[in-house]
């Protein structure tokens, strides 16, 4: 009754070929965007919008770019730290260099050059796969991590060695630095995240996408029927890193402000966005959301429950929380490999059938 | 002999040392991989927490102290006893291979005919989840570890060197044990694994899973045996580099380190763990030495990942790796 593609009648072909091809998920769709677009800036607070919204929104980004490169095209990076700090670093230096340009254009510049520094890495994708690649792509994290910490240049000589953001601006409205309001911040990341997520969804669904599945499912099968194996891996270490840059470009300018990049941008940050893209489902596009949405909310949550209630030392807490993420890991690749994504869609199978299954 | 060549020496021979800390976790990774294709991020974490028992055993702390504490109010840290290191060490083997009795059971049992990068991604949950089991059951605060072995710059050393060159060399006491510990290792896994029934069977198992199943050898079994010696040379090398730097989270990056060295090697052979060890050990350390100071130091960080990606370009089966060959 609510969700059926039955009576939903496609006459044209782009009606045939839409996004959201059921009624009911479309509705969805765009309630969600009123929702995040109209209602939460109204109400969002500063400790909403730091210790859940804006890390969502950059993290499902992140997440987003990885997917690309881990579940479309199933080249394993352990770089993604590295990468987000080529993001973080460009804008910086975008941001001390051209003061009056506005914030989304060094952005999406810093995107740009974090998507060459990927290319670059993605070079040795061509001779190797599996997790010899996850090692070299190691190389890059830590090279990267080591570069940015001693040469001075990339943090402007500063005595601390820390970056920190100057103030910027985007159509009037301060989108970093200290006098940025809540709800820019969020509104900023959320529209870049946006804007991210329909290119990501319409390039993982044509021409370009079909090509990195077809690497994936079997790269030597790929090459037979005419993809150039070239192109397609280093397309999408491009288009991953890109996202990538972009959500370490945020990190660093809207949410941290300052960051210092052995700490804001160290192994753990690649392995925390591995694991919400395999919480959330490898190859799927609402999988990135949904994984970063649980990892942003797990220790959130853990941390009000254990310590705010039960008083619990933060330490303790924070001990658990590896371990529930471990575990949640290693259930998840037994229960269900393809994560929350999966599980999602099968509810959605029941209901299309509800309330008269077969 | 010049000065700065003296002193390059010293500092290979330092390397050899740190190669032969490496191998032996690269070891642990070179075991599971042969037996079960099972590419085991968690053997440093496995080194981790062995050494964290260890000490928790030895020094007769309370399993878990944080968390009763926690819950119900009360102060507890130790028991009050110390127990012998031997001891000890034999209680933490017994843990380790009840460990591995645990993994089989709950996560390799569930993830057989699974992709290798599954299984791979499994094991950095693994590594998650012991790390902050170990951190709950002994605290995370780093900790001294003392079995006895001895420690500090080697004099006999010293004095001789002195003599031949007139330039003392510092070696570390602990480098050399770690050494002959090594050396001991590899020789008793080479035995086990060419002579004994069930070295022969795990090396079945290592060519195919299959046949090595239609003649009668229990999988299952084989995973057990192979993740508990896998868990006592991570105990092993864990009580060196405990003893070396202290236990605490970094040794679980020690396992990191080891990937690079596995490059090197290969996976699949024991003596290339040895030897990409070795190498890499002597890498880095010769390359800080001599490029370090030109581009502000600690390039120990990066060097062994970025020789491993520029080696795997040219040879992607590693120096003793077996070929791969890919069929359609």
């Amino acid at each position: 009754m609510l969700y059926r593609e039955a009576g939903d009648f496609k006459t044209t072909y782009s009606d045939d070929s839409q996004t959201f091809p059921i009624r009911f998920d479309r509705m969805g769709y765009y309630v969600t965007l009123l929702i995040a677009f109209g209602v939460i800036p109204l109400v969002i607070n500063d400790y909403w919008a730091n210790a859940v919204f804006v890390p969502f929104l950059i993290y499902a980004i992140a997440a987003l770019g990885l997917n690309i490169l881990v579940g479309y095209a199933g080249q394993l990076s352990l770089g993604t730290g590295g990468f987000m700090a080529v993001g973080a670093y460009s804008v910086y230096k975008l941001m001390t260099a051209f003061p009056g340009m506005p914030v989304l254009i060094d952005v999406l510049l810093a995107g740009a050059i974090t998507a060459l520094v990927g290319v670059l890495f993605g070079l040795p994708s061509l001779r190797i796969k599996g997790f010899y690649l996850a090692v070299a792509t190691l190389a890059a994290q830590f090279f990267l991590v080591w570069l940015f910490n001693k040469v001075p240049w990339f943090y402007n000589y500063s005595a601390s060695g820390m970056i920190t953001v100057p103030q910027g601006k985007m159509l009037g409205v301060y989108v970093t630095g200290a006098q940025t309001t809540a709800s820019a911040k969020y509104l900023f990341c959320l529209i870049i995240l946006v804007l991210l997520a329909v290119v990501a969804r319409n390039l993982t669904r044509g021409t370009v996408g079909r090509k990195w599945m077809a690497i994936r499912d079997m790269d030597i099968a790929a090459e037979i029927i005419g993809v150039n194996p070239l192109t397609a891996k280093l397309s999408a270490f491009a288009v991953s890193s890109f996202f990538i840059g972009v959500a370490g470009a945020l990190f660093f300018a809207v949410y941290l402000g300052a960051a210092e990049v052995t700490e804001a941008f160290s192994i753990q940050k690649s392995f925390l966005i591995l694991f919400m893209v395999i919480i959330g489902g490898l190859g799927s596009i609402f999988g990135s959301f949904a994984g970063a949405a649980f990892l942003v909310l797990l220790p959130v949550l853990l941390k009000n429950v254990l310590v705010g209630q039960f008083g619990w030392p933060t330490d303790l807490a924070a001990h658990l929380e590896l371990m529930i993420v471990g575990a949640l890991i290693v259930g998840f690749l037994i229960a269900e490999p393809h994560g929350m994504a999966q599980l999602w869609r099968l509810a959605k199978e029941k209901l299309r059938l509800w309330p008269f299954p077969h | 002999m010049p000065e700065q060549l003296l002193y390059a020496m010293e500092v290979t021979v330092n390397g050899l040392m740190a190669g032969v800390m490496y191998s032996l976790v690269a070891l642990g990774f070179v075991l599971i991989f042969k037996a079960s294709g099972v590419f085991n991020y968690a053997q440093g974490v496995l080194a981790l927490f062995a050494a964290l028992t260890l000490v928790g055993l030895k020094n007769g702390q309370v399993p878990f102290a944080h968390v009763i504490n926690a819950i119900l109010g009360t102060d507890l840290h130790t028991f009050g006893w110390k127990l012998p290191a031997l001891l000890a060490i034999l209680l933490t083997a017994g843990v380790m291979v009840l460990l591995a009795v645990i993994i089989e059971r709950l996560v390799l049992k569930h993830l057989v005919s699974q992709a290798p990068i599954i299984l791979f991604m499994a094991t950095i949950g693994l590594a998650y989840f012991l790390e902050g089991l170990g951190d709950v059951m002994w605290g995370a605060d780093i900790k001294k570890l003392d079995v006895g072995l001895p420690q500090g710059i080697s004099d006999s050393i010293e004095r001789v060197t002195d003599r031949w060159f007139g330039y003392g060399f510092f070696i570390d006491n602990l480098d050399l044990v770690a050494t002959l510990v090594a050396v001991a290792l590899v020789a008793s896994l080479t035995i086990f694994s060419q002579y004994s029934k069930q070295g022969r069977a795990l090396r079945a198992v290592a060519d195919d899973h299959q046949a090595a199943l239609s003649v009668g050898i229990s999988l299952r079994f084989i995973w057990v045996l192979v993740w508990s010696i896998a868990g006592f040379v991570a105990l092993v090398a864990g009580i060196m580099w405990g003893t070396k730097s202290g236990v605490q989270f970094s040794l679980s990056l020690i396992a990191l380190k080891a990937l690079p060295v596995l490059m090197l090697g290969g996976f699949t052979s024991i003596p290339g763990a040895i030897v990409g060890g070795l190498i890499i050990g002597v890498g880095e350390k010769l390359f800080e030495f001599s490029v370090g100071p030109l581009v502000g130091g600690a390039t120990e960080n990066w060097f062994a990942y970025v020789l491993a990606l520029i080696f795997l370009v040219f040879r992607p089966q590693g120096l003793f790796g077996e070929k791969i060959i890919e069929r359609v």
